[in-house]
């Protein structure tokens, strides 16, 4: 069991609470999944910068180190045991490869313009409350509580995973073919941090659309790759999308209004939301891929 | 009315409450506040009283009913009705998945739609879906009927036994041992109580509900496959 949310704001005057909103429907998910919590924020980011989100003992100090290696500014904000470190974006492939050979304890959750992704083992009022989920702004966000079932309860098996520039998948499920596919795509060029199965799942969409496929068509091609119980929710930098399996093993259940999208394993996480009771509440199809867009 | 806020009061006390009533009770009307998509709402009842959810349901819902009318005035979650034995749920909204499941009797009555499963395994209840039924509904049916104005999605009736199974709209696929029947004239008059019950009357006609049952060909082991073993 797991539990999963998501907030997609098309009412912009909401972006500052997103943060707080999103904190309320994660901490009603503990019952779903009280080990470990993870969330994903689209928020502010500039055209020209990437936004590494890290974790390690000594964030300053890397912040620092990365920008001497490579002759750059590295402006470093500290959250808890995370870092989000902003750079130039023709840097990002210099900081990635300064990570892999000079910090290998340093993780990396997750890089974009805009997205911040931040992950810990614990309660999930405690997680946000270490990030200050509560204060944070945005468009939309992602989040998830764990209750692992088949693998160790580690920071690094907590979702969201992201495997391409700001992109991120959470999981409600198990997958039966991830190892197969995981060699596929390893083939394909794409690595992987874990041996999970959901990022497994995240590889496959960033692969899909690292060779054109919108989100949509990514997820509608999943459909027929994917094989096992899921539900899915899944950010980019503008798009948010649901995709349940044929026989919608996983429950899920949204609710709509003018001001945003939302979508929660049970109804219980939405019931906080501002006008909820006006909202068009409805259970996603299975093997429909549900998927909105901001320009 | 008794009005129970779920603001200040907690599920449990709201169920111990609806449990420690006599069956002579005069206080036979209910009404629960800020429901708020909480699990096991109004589960267990065995007195002839009605309990209003002012709101949305979680799972399993008036599970297990006797005697009592239940009425969800939004969405109810996985399981509503879930082994009822008699009595009425009513759910104003939508229902998720195996509404009705494995229920022995009484009426379910949905004036949305009903995600996957819904009646599986049911044992007399009678159903009627005002809305379109999902995929796999009155999986390994049994006994009673479930009516459907809308559609019904893939693999109706699998594997089904002796329920009776009316479909206004059109029918995705129907499952394994499932079968067009003939509507005749006792169907007929079961299904039109069963719409009247509903408060459908004079709302739809029965003769544009078509009737699908069991083919009765999984009853029994074949002979033909004793070599399998």
């Amino acid at each position: 069991m797991c539990g999963i949310v998501g907030l997609f704001l098309k009412d912009r005057t909401l972006e500052p609470k997103l943060g707080s909103l999103l904190a309320g429907m994660l901490e009603v998910m503990t019952d779903r999944g009280p080990d470990s919590a993870g969330f994903a924020v689209y928020g502010d980011g500039a055209a020209a910068q990437v936004k590494f989100t890290i974790r390690c003992a000594d964030a300053g100090g890397v912040a620092e180190a990365l920008g001497t290696a490579l002759g750059v500014d590295v402006s470093t904000t500290i959250h808890d045991t995370h870092a989000v470190l902003t750079l130039g974006a023709e840097h990002e492939a210099a900081a990635r490869a300064w990570f892999r050979a000079e910090r290998p304890d340093v993780a990396v959750n997750g890089a974009g313009r805009r997205i911040e992704l931040y992950k810990e083992v614990g309660l999930p009022a405690d997680v946000s409350q270490r990030f200050g989920l509560e204060s944070m702004a945005g468009s939309h966000g992602i989040g998830h509580t764990r209750m692992a079932t088949e693998s160790a309860v580690t920071t690094a098996g907590a979702h969201p995973f992201s495997t391409g520039m700001d992109q991120c998948l959470v999981h409600n499920g198990s997958l039966s073919n991830h190892a197969s596919l995981r060699r596929m795509l390893v083939k394909q060029g794409m690595t992987f941090e874990t041996d999970n199965d959901s990022e497994v799942a995240a590889g496959y969409l960033s692969w899909k659309m690292r060779g054109g496929a919108t989100l949509a068509e990514a997820l509608e091609a999943g459909l027929a790759d994917l094989d096992g119980f899921y539900t899915f929710v899944v950010g980019t930098e503008n798009g948010f999308a649901v995709v349940r399996d044929p026989i919608s093993c996983k429950p899920a259940v949204m609710a709509e209004t003018d001001e945003y999208v939302a979508f929660a394993s049970e109804y219980r996480a939405l019931a906080g939301l501002p006008g909820v009771e006006r909202a068009r509440v409805f259970e996603p199809e299975p093997a429909r891929v549900y998927a909105w867009e901001r320009h | 009315m008794q009005v129970v806020d779920l603001d200040r009061s907690t599920r449990r006390e709201l169920n111990a409450e609806l449990h420690a009533l006599k069956k002579d009770t005069n206080e036979t009307h209910w009404r629960v506040l800020n429901p708020g998509g909480q699990h096991a709402l109004a589960v267990g009842l065995d007195a002839p009283i009605t309990v209003e959810i002012a709101g949305h349901a979680g799972y399993y819902c008036a599970g297990m009913n006797r005697q009592a009318t239940v009425v969800v005035e939004g969405n109810a979650g996985v399981g509503v009705g879930e082994n009822m034995m008699s009595g009425k749920v009513h759910v104003r909204g939508d229902a998720s998945q195996s509404a009705g499941a494995t229920a022995h009797g009484g009426l379910l009555v949905i004036d949305g739609n009903a995600s996957a499963r819904c009646g599986i395994s049911m044992k007399g209840v009678n159903i009627v879906v005002k809305g379109s039924v999902g995929p796999m509904s009155a999986f390994m049916a049994q006994a009673g009927a479930l009516v459907v104005l809308g559609d019904a999605g893939d693999a109706l009736g699998d594997s089904i036994y002796e329920a009776r199974l009316y479909v206004r709209g059109a029918v995705k696929s129907l499952g394994a041992d499932c079968i067009e029947k003939e509507m005749r004239d006792e169907h007929r008059a079961e299904l039109r109580a069963l719409l009247d019950q509903a408060g459908l009357n004079g709302e739809c006609r029965v003769e544009e509900f078509r009737r699908y049952g069991s083919a009765r060909t999984l009853y029994n082991f074949h002979v033909d496959n004793a070599a399998a073993y």
